[in-house]
């Protein structure tokens, strides 16, 4: 066996163990390599800070589950962040079902850290299930959707709520989505009423949604942990985000060349196999 | 000392998941399966109590009781009954000689779906990217969008052979296309790692707080 058929049979596990080893070191030793906001996120970040304090609120629809909460909290937290450092009021609520606890969790705290109150800075609608009809019903009356908070409070009686009605006293909606919930809130606000729609989704869905950014359907986006690390970088509050991309770099790094070498041994294997029936002949 | 016990069952199930890469074992098998018991009992839980009881049994069954002031003059006695009645004819597929009544609700629901999707999506999906892409030859990156547009719809176009001009065409949109799956696979790759990177933290911080 010739080096390059070695190195086509090695046992995958050993790439396993690899990667596993080059995620966990920066944990210990971080590089501290530079993250550069790009114009997507720039955007959104924009489009966060444009709303005006103590008055109408943001929407941050949480719709992810725990299958992709590393790369979507990350973003959920820079935002919360962000909006209550600017004293923008936030309505929280998901259109997952297995959003609730994951959407409160992060609300919570998010406004702990930043000293909010519950009714008055921000409150939390919580879940209500068929995406469509949810949204398309929001923009006529939320009250209709979402008759009471997710703590049973009736929405009339929270007092950030007060003259809040439906998407024309809401500036931007941010979905946060491991699914097709961000481009449900395209199809069914920004279509219909013209509502400002942002979107934070998995790295996976990104190339998916640069055409409707393209098309200013969305006013920004959020693609994967990266997103939420330039978030990070924006609001000068490094956190998780920025912490996992230097293991993202180096895994990057790493894939490259397994790949060029996979392609080296791949091409030199058949080569060599070539040479040898040549001489055989 | 709560949750230091279920970040603990968390870290154990994290590991359990991942001993998979090695080999599979009961360990993995044990997880697997708890999270498609745990989430079919969570799912139903959440739809009953936000959806089904709110939306169908509170309507209904508390103003035969009296308890809510709905009014049989308002309609919303029946407007809460039929939906119901229509998701519970779903279940007639269990019994195959009536399973043909379960394309009643189907009927209805793909129906209606349909119709709410229909001009917002052909609205976000066609017609502004065809605005969006109409772009003046002005820039690289307008010449780039428009060439790989034009070079991939010619690629699935499939009433001419691809030869002359077509075939130009078509043979750019491919490069355009792989190019597209490239991207496509690199952030996939960005995901999945991200997911890693989550557990991982998860774990040292945490579980352990070694960091």
């Amino acid at each position: 066996m010739n080096v390059f058929e070695k190195m086509l049979s090695i046992d995958r596990r050993w790439i396993f163990l690899a990667i596993g080893i080059a995620v966990i070191v920066p944990f210990f030793f971080p590089l501290g390599l530079p993250v550069v906001v790009t114009p997507p996120v720039e955007s959104l970040y924009d489009a966060v800070d444009e709303i005006h304090p103590n008055d109408a609120p943001l929407l941050l629809s949480i719709d992810y589950a725990p299958a992709t909460l590393p790369e979507l909290e990350p973003m959920a937290m820079a935002i919360l962040r962000h909006a209550f450092e600017k004293d923008v009021n936030v309505v929280v609520m998901t259109l997952h079902p297995a959003g609730y606890g994951l959407a409160e969790r992060a609300m919570l705290d998010a406004a702990e850290e930043m000293g909010q109150e519950y009714g008055t800075d921000y409150c939390f609608l919580g879940f209500q299930p068929g995406t469509s009809a949810v949204i398309l019903g929001m923009g006529v009356n939320i009250a209709t959707v979402f008759p009471e908070d997710a703590y049973g409070t009736p929405l009339a009686e929270i007092p950030m709520m007060e003259g809040v009605r439906n998407y024309d006293d809401i500036p931007l909606v941010i979905s946060l989505a491991g699914w097709s919930a961000a481009e449900a809130w395209v199809y069914y606000a920004y279509q219909p009423f013209g509502q400002a729609v942002g979107a934070g989704v998995t790295a996976v869905m990104a190339t998916d949604f640069y055409p409707y950014l393209s098309s200013n359907q969305l006013v920004g986006l959020l693609g994967g942990m990266r997103g939420a690390a330039e978030y990070e970088m924006k609001i000068d509050n490094p956190d998780k985000g920025v912490q996992g991309m230097d293991s993202q770099s180096i895994i990057h790094i790493m894939i490259i060349i397994l790949i060029v070498a996979g392609n080296i041994a791949y091409f030199g294997a058949r080569r060599r196999k070539k040479l040898e029936e040549a001489e055989a002949a | 000392m709560g949750t230091i016990i279920w970040t603990t069952i968390g870290a154990i199930l994290t590991l359990s998941v991942y001993s998979f890469l090695y080999k599979d074992n009961p360990f993995y098998k044990f997880a697997e399966h708890l999270v498609v018991g745990i989430s079919a009992g969570y799912y139903l839980v959440i739809y009953y109590y936000n959806f089904i009881d709110p939306n169908v049994v509170t309507p209904v069954f508390q103003l035969r009781l009296g308890d809510q002031a709905i009014g049989f003059g308002s309609g919303a006695w029946w407007l809460a009954l039929i939906p119901g009645l229509l998701g519970l004819l779903l279940y007639t597929r269990f019994f195959p000689k009536v399973a043909w009544v379960a394309r009643w609700s189907l009927g209805i629901y793909v129906g209606g779906y349909a119709g709410l999707g229909l001009s917002p999506v052909m609205q976000a999906r066609v017609i502004e990217q065809i605005g969006a892409n109409a772009l003046p030859l002005t820039s690289v990156t307008n010449v780039l969008i428009v060439v790989g547009l034009l070079g991939t719809l010619a690629y699935f176009f499939f009433s001419m052979k691809h030869k002359g001009i077509l075939g130009v065409f078509a043979r750019t949109g491919i490069v355009f296309l792989m190019v597209g799956f490239g991207a496509s696979f690199g952030y996939t790759v960005m995901s999945r790692i991200s997911l890693l990177i989550g557990r991982v933290s998860f774990l040292l911080h945490d579980w352990l707080h070694l960091v």
